[in-house]
Parts: C-alpha cells; structure tokens; sequence
C-alpha cells in the first residue's frame, strides 16, 4: 500500500470516530441520546476547551512543566541505569548480593510511591521527577546489565587479541553494546518517564497535564478531561517522534528487519 | 630458522557442566617455524579451534608447554593476530574503523590511522566499502576485513581459524590467493585451520592431521613442495598436488568417518 493511501485510510478513522461522536452525542436515536453530553461531552466542546487554552496560552505552562519532568526523569533515571548496570555486570558478586532486592523493588506498584514522594520531595516537581526515575531506571538497568552481559564471546576475544586493555575493552566494546541495548528500549522509557510525571502530577500538584485533568474531573468538566487526553497523547506522539529521529541516527550501525541479508 | 610457535604435548579438557572432565586433546606435539605456512586439518569437533585458543593464549593447556619464539606463553600471545571462526568484527564501527582499531588501540593518532586502514581496505579488495557497517558486507567481505584488521597491525605469527568456511567454493579460492599474495610479502608463521584437505595442500608448507576426538592426537605431518609463488587455480592440476592428496587422504578418511560415527552415537546418547 502507499504511504498517502495509508495515511488516507488512518485520517479517515480519526474522521469516521469524530463524526460519530458528535452525532450519537447531539442528535437523538429513537428518542434517545446515545452518548449523554454529561458523561461523553462532544467533539465541538473538547476542541474548543483546546483551543481556549492554546488561545490563552494558559496551556504551555502545564506543557512545560510535564515536559521539565520527564525529561529530568529521563536523565536522571538512564544515567543510574547505566552506572548500576554495568556495575552489576562487572562484579557478578555485586549483581548476587542485590539480585532478591532489586526483583522486589522492581515488582512495587509504583503508584504507591507517589504519596511518599510527595511527603519526601514536596508537591513540587520533584515529586513527580522521582516517580519518573524509578520506572525508567529500571528499564535502563535492565538493558544495559543485558548489554554488557550478551557481548559476544567471540568479539570480546577479538578485542583482546587485539591487544585492548580493560579500559579499552569498556570503550569499544562493553560500552557499545550496552549502549545500543539502552537505545532499543529507548521508547519504552520516554514513555515511562512521560507516566511518571502526569500519574505524580494527577495524585497532587499544582500545574502540568496530570494537574490539568484532575481539575477538569473534580468540577465533573467531561470536555476538560478529554481535551486533556488529546493534548497528553499528541504530546507524548512528539516526544515519540523524536526519539525515533534520534534512535535513527545513533543505531545506524544496526541491521533493521527490512534489510536484506548477504 | 627460530621456532615461531611450539606445542609441547599439550593436552586441553574441558570441565562440563555436570562435573566430568571432557578432554578435547591429548597430546599435541607441533611447530610452526618462522615463516612456515601451516595447515591443520582434521574432521569437526577434533579440536582445531582448541589448539588455536591455546597457542592464542585463550586457553590454558591442562598438560605441557606452549612457547612462542622459544619462550613459555604466560597469558595472551602479543605476537600473534587472530583470524576467528565465528564473525568477530565490531559491529558497530564501519569497516573502516574496524581496521583502524588495530592501530588506535596501540596508540596511533587516528588521522594517521584511517589513511593507513583505508590503504589496507583496498589492499584486501573493498577499498569502496569503508564507510559499510559489518552487516551490509557479504561473509567474504566480512572475511576481508577481519583480514584486515589482524594484518594491519603487523603480527609475527598469524592464526585462522577456518577463516574461508562458510563462503562458497569460488569465493574461498579467490581469497586462497589473496590471503597467499599478502603472505608472499612478509612471510609471516601461519597456523591455518581447514576442514578442506585440497585447500590445506593448495596453501600450506606443511599439512597436519589431526584425529577424530576426543582425547585426538597430531597423527600425520606432511611436507608439501609444490613451488612458490602459488596460483590456488592452477596448483590443483599438478600431479604431485593429486599424488600427495591421495596420500593423505588415505590417512584422513578413516578418521572422518570415525569422527561422524562418533558424533551420531554422542547424539543418539543424549
Ligand atoms: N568450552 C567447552 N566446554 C566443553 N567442551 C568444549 C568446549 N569447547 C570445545 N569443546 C569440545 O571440544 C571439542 C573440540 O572443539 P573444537 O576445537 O571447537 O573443534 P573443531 O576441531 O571443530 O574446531 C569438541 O568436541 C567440543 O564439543
Ligand atoms: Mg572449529
């Protein structure tokens, strides 16, 4: 299929949902309203919501403030990935000792961190920061640990027939690879880091997207929350976009599915 | 001539998961003397690559000695590049930078090192591929530059392990000479594993078989005077190449078959 008959089809369904939408919301099926306004609002008034708050610029605050965080968890929580990965892969001892303690942390719910956040750091951003940090670390660690794990013996022997000290080894090889391990759950993570920041902002704070649509529901503002939701996944579609220019230019050495063999 | 590598009866085992002791090799006795082109053939899973780990220095022998110019190895052998069986080129520099490597690592400017890799790229045929990564070059391409990269940094001893494998007959006879014209330059000691009995006679100065494992020994040693320089091509239709082939055969079948029955009865075990 080409690419604008794709794009045709994928516009058509956004258009056939909208359309919808209105209709079942406005006009009566047998005497009855399908998608009650109260519950379901309409398309009209969730775009005008979004185009008052553009209109007002009230909006880029909150979109800054949720973008501040993510990227902070982001940051923070691959560069403690990183070290603690590679540390762990290093000294097998280390990674033993932790082994139990790690699993544990890793399955906590996350959501029941935030309120202790909260309590330690305060309904600033940091907060929410911290929330970030502990999805996305755990992403990271667990790439990278892999990444320098599943270095291949025969590459490894290479470098070291080619006469590469350990600090060498790091540099060229062990570094590459866990890198490249990190970069392919680079989606998984922004996304996390994105999680983080609005769940942290929904349970208590006073400005960003998470912020915005708890507002909206506690004053029952159905077309705030859906306008919210618009705003939060075209956001998080940006991000994603971004990422995928960035994973294109740092993994060129990668063979993709569609390439050829030979 | 000075001794390049010495294999003094070294035995290799292997400790497996389950405790026993698995002995790849008994007692191999071997040199390669300085500037001599040696081949090491024998049926899969004899021990070839053991043998070549040991005189790398990645394997420690169970049993006697390893001396690289007349002295015992002691960790890796710095005199030596390795060509390895399995792709072992960084899949993350191109082809060029893994050339490069090689004289980085030493401490070589890069600007000084990228002309010299790009001049050993041409030498080895894919002076225009430098900028590819690993996985947009064919296995021989692959081949070539992991040649390359060892050759670039000029060791005395060189050992390959296989190196022509899994390319197809016409590819192998191609890089058979190029392999033979970059040898021809600087006569380096090669120690050359190959399952491929014409090829170890087209190449080498001397052939040497190996047993069927485990526990397999050296249990032949033939010297091959064909003149040099050689053409792979036409050094096949020489008699005395057709007379020292049937030779060895005559010795190396034997242990190919028993190596096969060897390596069915392991699996009907399992
Ligand atoms: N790390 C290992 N642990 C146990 N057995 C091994 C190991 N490496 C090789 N072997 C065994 O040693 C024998 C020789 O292996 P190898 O040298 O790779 O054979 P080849 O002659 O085909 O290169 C084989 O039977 C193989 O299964
Ligand atoms: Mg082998």
């Amino acid at each position: 299929m080409s690419r604008p008959t794709l794009f045709a089809l994928q516009v058509l369904v956004a258009v056939v949902c909208i359309v919808l939408w209105q209709v079942l919301s406005t006009v009566p099926v047998f005497g009855k309203i399908l998608l009650p306004p109260f519950f379901f609002s309409n398309p009209f008034d969730v775009f005008s919501q979004i185009v008052k708050w553009f209109a007002s610029g009230v909006i880029w605050k909150h979109l800054g403030i949720t973008l501040a965080e993510s990227i902070l968890a982001f940051v923070i929580g691959s560069l403690g990935g990183v070290l603690v990965g590679f540390w762990f892969a290093r000294q097998p001892l280390v990674a033993a000792v932790f082994d139990p303690y790690v699993k544990m942390v890793n399955a906590l719910p996350r959501v029941v961190l935030a309120p202790i956040f909260a309590l330690w750091l305060g309904l600033g951003i940091w907060s929410k920061v911290a929330l970030g940090v502990t999805l996305v670390f755990f992403i990271v660690f667990f790439n990278v640990y892999q990444g320098v794990k599943e270095v291949s013996r025969t590459v490894l022997d290479n470098g070291r027939m080619l006469g590469m000290s350990e600090r060498q080894l790091m540099q060229h090889v062990y570094w590459p690879s866990a890198l490249s391990w990190m970069f392919s759950s680079l989606h998984t993570s922004v996304g996390f880091a994105v999680v983080g920041a609005v769940v942290g902002e929904y349970l208590g704070s006073a400005a960003g997207l998470g912020y915005l649509i708890q507002q909206a529901e506690g004053v029952f503002d159905v077309a705030g929350v859906f306008a919210g939701m618009f705003v939060l996944s075209a956001f998080v579609i940006l991000i994603d976009f971004g990422v995928t220019l960035v994973e294109r230019r740092l993994l060129v050495w990668r063979p993709t599915a569609s390439d050829g063999r030979g | 001539m000075p001794t390049a590598v010495a294999l003094e009866d070294a035995k290799v085992a292997f400790r497996l998961g389950d405790g026993r002791v698995y002995t790849a090799v008994e007692k191999a006795h071997l040199a390669v003397a300085q500037g001599e082109f040696v081949a090491i053939v024998g049926p899969t899973g004899c021990g070839k690559s053991t043998l070549l780990n040991v005189a790398a220095g990645l394997l420690k022998p169970a049993a006697g000695n390893v001396k690289i110019f007349d002295r015992p190895l002691a960790g890796l052998n710095r005199d030596a590049g390795y060509l390895f069986q399995a792709d072992a080129l960084f899949p993350w520099k191109t082809a060029l930078d893994n050339v490069a490597i090689g004289l980085e690592i030493k401490g070589t400017p890069r600007a000084e090192a990228l002309p010299r890799a790009q001049k050993w790229l041409t030498s080895v045929g894919l002076g225009a591929f430098a900028g590819r990564y690993p996985h947009m070059l064919s296995g021989g391409q692959r081949k070539r530059v992991a040649l390359a990269q060892v050759l670039i940094r000029d060791p005395k001893i060189l050992l390959m392990d296989e190196p022509f494998g899994p390319l197809d007959a016409q590819t192998r006879q191609v890089m058979g000479n190029l392999l033979l014209d970059l040898w021809n330059a600087d006569r380096k000691a090669v120690l050359f594993v190959t399952h491929d009995l014409e090829e170890a006679i087209a190449l080498a100065d001397r052939v040497v078989i190996m047993s069927a494992g485990p526990s397999s020994r050296i249990i032949g040693d033939w010297r091959v005077s064909l003149p040099r320089p050689r053409d792979i091509f036409e050094v096949r239709l020489d008699k005395e190449f057709h007379a020292l082939h049937r030779e060895i055969w005559s010795v190396l079948k034997d242990e190919v078959m028993k190596g096969y029955a060897q390596s069915t009865q392991a699996a009907e075990a399992v």
